[in-house]
């Protein structure tokens, strides 16, 4: 497929304890980082919205706040803990610890950085290559569920029940969709593994944001619903359910929850760069195209530490874009109602994916066997079937009143057209009184 | 209408989601980078008292540090919330004086009517408000600490013309 002549570096394979050193590194500093991060977003979420509403936010501890997310865990590690009495102790211990390990786990298959040469071989900067990469995440996005059901269940308490129900219901509608959203990136990548979905991308010369905008559209609303951030909050929904599945839970259990929902949010964050946005590929230079073909061979550019360092610096920096769409979105929208959660995921998400499924697929098959090569122009004529398809999606899920404008608008246009007509009515009876005059 | 009240026009007709929630985004993301916060930084910056402000109490006092209060007993009589307490005696000229005048500021509720009551212009409501206590004692003021209180009384009674002519 890549025309030019490949230039293939050599740089050698890990040993045995050198890849357990290796990984052992990149466990703890990934986890370090995530664990940073998740107590950071706290922070952000709470400066965001603070700075949304011309307010400043937490700025007493550290500098500017930035201690902030410490203070917090040093009062949560300290405030009571209550077990409520008619609690099923086993499983009501359990549930904190089901919703955050999941949360954590998924991070271990995203590629966050191109291989790094070091003298004793090549390190790839993901924890862990799985070949079921992708269907490994799905399995422990959905498992999150659980934790926050057994929570809701185990306490003993109708609101709490009642959030676990719904955060139950809404992961089931909204994996569908999840899922099937997914099946066009492997359709076009041809396989599950993260990396090779980052590799693809770069060699297709554009991000599968645009040639599978459809999906990535999608995919993106089901993502809010799997994360529980608003608009699909149901589960905790504070106004109706007091805080719905962790009505019950106090200091550091609480506490757990919220970390789980931040790793989340990362996590998704992470998987949607990496999917849709080219992972930790720098847009517009061929440099770091670098593909790992085994025994620390590599094809492509040459591995250098500046280009890991720089590659991760554009996964961290498309990570935080969907960050702050994640907050500016939960601090703007407000909350669906529940009947309107399962009319979107069942009657609008559902069909439309099934459709975008099948008709990227067809679109692919054709392009296959018409023989286009798999580069740019094969990713512009999908930009073109998938962004018509975004356009019936937006159009169907709007009613067909995108193009209709906000109401303001329209009612700015219906003063127009009046005052427009009362001048005309007036000119009208100037021109006649005139003309009864002369 | 109330000042600041403004009426918004509401759509008369149903609008786009996509294009509404949009918007919206757009405006939380302005007020988001605007960099024109409305937050008072509490302790560093202090709000604009209005000149009416009623806060804690000043005796007002002679050249040679005796309380300009004669005892009258009005403004204990006064006080809806009956937080103060005054015991007055008479030294050997017949001057009546307060031996004991104590204001509980936790009861008080800074209705002013004590200032409004004296005969004499002794007592005042000020332009203070921040009085925290360790305990609930601390917040029954003695004569002392009443009248040494530095801060401005309100500007309800004007200095130079005491008897409100």
């Amino acid at each position: 497929m890549m025309l030019q002549a490949e230039t293939v570096h050599q740089v050698g394979e890990l040993s045995a304890t050198g890849f357990v050193v290796a990984s052992t590194i990149k466990i703890l500093a990934a986890f370090s980082l995530v664990m940073v991060t998740v107590a950071m977003l706290t922070l952000l979420e709470r400066k965001i919205s603070a700075w949304m509403q011309d307010r400043l936010g937490p700025n007493r501890v550290g500098p500017g706040g930035l201690l902030q997310p410490a203070a917090d865990g040093l009062k949560n590690i300290l405030k009571e803990e209550t077990n409520p009495a008619e609690s099923h102790r086993i499983f009501f211990n359990l549930a904190p610890m089901l919703s955050i390990i999941p949360a954590l786990v998924t991070f271990a298959v995203i590629p966050f950085a191109a291989p790094l040469p070091t003298q004793w071989g090549l390190v790839e900067m993901v924890i862990a290559d799985v070949p079921v990469g992708v269907l490994f995440l799905l399995a422990f996005s959905s498992l999150g569920v659980y934790g926050i059901v057994i929570a809701g269940w185990s306490s003993s308490n109708k609101y709490a029940l009642l959030g676990g129900l719904r955060a139950g219901a809404q992961m089931i509608s909204y994996e569908i969709a999840l899922g099937l959203s997914l099946l066009s990136v492997f359709f076009l990548v041809g396989n599950v593994r993260l990396t090779e979905v980052v590799t693809m991308q770069q060699e297709l010369g554009l991000w599968f944001a645009l040639p599978l905008a459809a999906s990535f559209i999608l995919f993106w609303i089901s993502v809010f619903a799997e994360t529980n951030r608003l608009p699909f909050d149901l589960p905790e929904a504070e106004s109706e359910l007091v805080t719905g599945y962790h009505t019950e839970y106090s200091s550091m259990k609480f506490s757990m929850f919220f970390i789980a929902e931040y790793a989340h949010v990362l996590t998704a964050s992470a998987l949607m760069a990496t999917l849709f946005l080219g992972g930790w590929d720098i847009p517009g230079w061929a440099g770091d195209n670098i593909r790992v073909i085994g025994d620390g061979t590599v094809v492509g550019g040459e591995p250098a530490w500046w280009i890991t360092l720089l590659t991760f610096l554009a996964f961290l920096l498309k990570t935080a874009f969907f960050i702050l769409v994640f907050m500016v979105v939960r601090w703007t929208v407000p909350r669906f109602r529940y009947d309107q959660v399962m009319d979107l995921g069942w009657k609008i998400m559902l069909p439309v994916a099934l459709a975008v499924v099948v008709i990227t697929a067809g679109t692919i098959l054709t392009l296959d066997e018409l023989g286009v090569e798999y580069g740019l122009v094969y990713g512009l004529i999908l930009t073109v079937v998938n962004l018509a398809m975004l356009a019936a999606f937006l159009l169907i899920l709007d009613r067909g009143r995108v193009l209709a404008g906000t109401g303001s608008l329209t009612e700015k246009r219906r003063e127009a057209q009046e005052k427009a007509r009362l001048r005309r009515r007036e000119e009208a009876m100037t021109t006649s009184t005139g003309s009864t005059a002369d | 209408m109330a000042i600041n009240v403004r009426t918004m026009k509401r759509p008369d007709q149903k609008s786009s989601y996509v294009r509404a929630s949009l918007k919206g985004m757009a405006l939380t993301f302005r007020h988001l980078v605007n960099p024109n916060k409305k937050t008072l930084e509490y302790p560093e910056q202090k709000p604009d008292l209005s000149p009416r402000w009623r806060g804690t109490h000043v005796m007002e006092q002679h050249e040679d540090g005796r309380p300009k209060c004669v005892a009258c007993g009005l403004c204990p009589t006064i006080c809806p919330a009956n937080c103060i307490r005054l015991i007055p005696g008479e030294d050997d000229q017949g001057n009546r004086y307060p031996i004991v005048y104590e204001i509980d500021e936790f009861r008080c509720i800074f209705c002013g009517m004590c200032q409004e009551v004296c005969p004499v212009e002794a007592i005042h409501v000020g332009q203070h408000y921040e009085n925290a206590e360790y305990s609930r004692e601390g917040f029954v003021y003695d004569l002392d600490r009443l009248m040494s209180q530095k801060h401005e009384s309100t500007l309800l009674w004007d200095p130079s013309d005491p008897a409100g002519e």
